[in-house]
């Protein structure tokens, strides 16, 4: 199953996000990595390296990012993890959590992940 | 020519002039961002600090490297993987060299330069730390072209990069946390430009 890496700012953000997601893919390996080791706002490198080796199965990972430091950090976590398909995709953040999450318990791939979040990224909420 | 201990010599002093800035700094985040550039930038500094006994001895590569590394791992906002792919670059630039010429630090500040451009994907310009970076190191290349030494050309470098966050005052940010503010980021100093600034300076007194 492909892991999924929610990176924000915020630590209760990502968590709320990861809370989202579950709802409706209670079996996804979804993890947070949200702020700084010391409880303060801001993006952690370690962090999001071990998230994504956490829920890392062997099938790769979709990192979805909030903004600024999240999505560079991010890029610099994927540069330093070689040897894991660690893969950012560009998302909002909830319905793109929710949408990977549930592919991903469903068995679709990291590619089909990633081009159902491309599919879905016009949809719109005040249709 | 500057060597390994003179280098560290010139981080320590760095660290030191950060964490002395850091009010400053995060005073003119506040105005135009989250608040945080200088305790984000403080808290950096202290951990590249705490690792340079361990990288005193190695090369200029290697030091710049792990200072990169420190950054990226313990500043915690965007100035971290920009500042921190900044230093990597320039010890990829500086691999193995154990003593940087005039021309080694021209060619360490141009792939610095790359480094934060690739990282941000912004251009001079945008209000960015680029505005003092971009102008510096043109400076110094012209005045070593011109024949200045090391330390009249870092001294031309010093006085762009000034320009440059002044200049930062006068345009709008379309890069970072700033862009959100659109046109109300007008008048004022933009806080990676002026961090940037303070860098070239430490550099400059310890020539
Ligand atoms: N895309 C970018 N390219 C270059 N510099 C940037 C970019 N985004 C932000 N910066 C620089 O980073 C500084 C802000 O750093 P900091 O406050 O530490 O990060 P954050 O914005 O995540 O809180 C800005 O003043 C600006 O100079
Ligand atoms: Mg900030």
């Amino acid at each position: 199953m492909v892991g999924i890496v929610i990176v924000s700012h915020s630590q209760r953000l990502a968590e709320g996000v990861v809370e989202i997601a579950k709802m409706m893919a209670p079996e996804a390996r979804i993890a947070a990595a949200g702020g700084l080791e010391d409880g303060t706002a801001g993006t952690s490198f370690d962090r999001i390296l071990a998230a994504c080796e956490a829920v890392d199965a062997g099938d790769g990972v979709a990192v979805l990012m909030d903004m600024g430091s999240a999505v560079m950090t991010t890029e610099m976590v994927v540069e330093a993890l070689e040897d894991h398909a660690v893969r950012m995709l560009d998302a909002p953040l909830v319905e793109g959590a929710v949408l990977a999450a549930v592919e991903a318990q469903a068995g679709t791939s990291l590619d089909g992940i990633e081009a159902k979040i491309h599919e879905a990224r016009d949809v719109k909420k005040l249709a | 020519m500057i060597d390994n201990k003179k280098f560290v010599a010139i981080v320590q002093a760095t660290a030191k002039r950060i964490e002395d800035e850091k009010d400053f700094l995060t005073e003119l985040d506040n105005a135009i961002g989250d608040g945080d550039h200088g305790i984000n930038l403080a808290r950096g500094f202290a951990a590249v600090e705490k690792k340079l006994p361990e990288l005193a001895e190695k090369d200029l590569g290697a030091i710049l490297k792990g200072i990169g590394m420190a950054l990226v791992s313990n500043v915690g906002g965007a100035s971290g993987p920009l500042y921190g792919t900044a230093y990597m670059k320039a010890g990829a630039a500086l691999k193995g060299k154990t003593e940087m010429t005039p021309e080694d630090f021209a060619a360490a500040f141009d792939a610095a330069i790359g480094g934060v451009q690739m990282r941000g994907k912004a251009h001079e310009g945008e209000k960015t730390m680029l505005d003092a970076q971009m102008p510096a190191c043109k400076a110094y290349k012209e005045a070593l072209a011109a024949g200045k030494d090391m330390k009249a050309a870092v001294h031309e470098a010093v006085e762009a990069a000034r320009k440059g966050v002044e200049y930062t005052k006068t345009i709008l940010a379309t890069k970072g946390r700033a862009s959100y503010l659109g046109e109300r980021s007008i008048g004022h100093q933009d806080p990676g430009a002026t961090s940037s600034l303070m860098i070239l300076e430490e550099f400059e007194k310890a020539l």
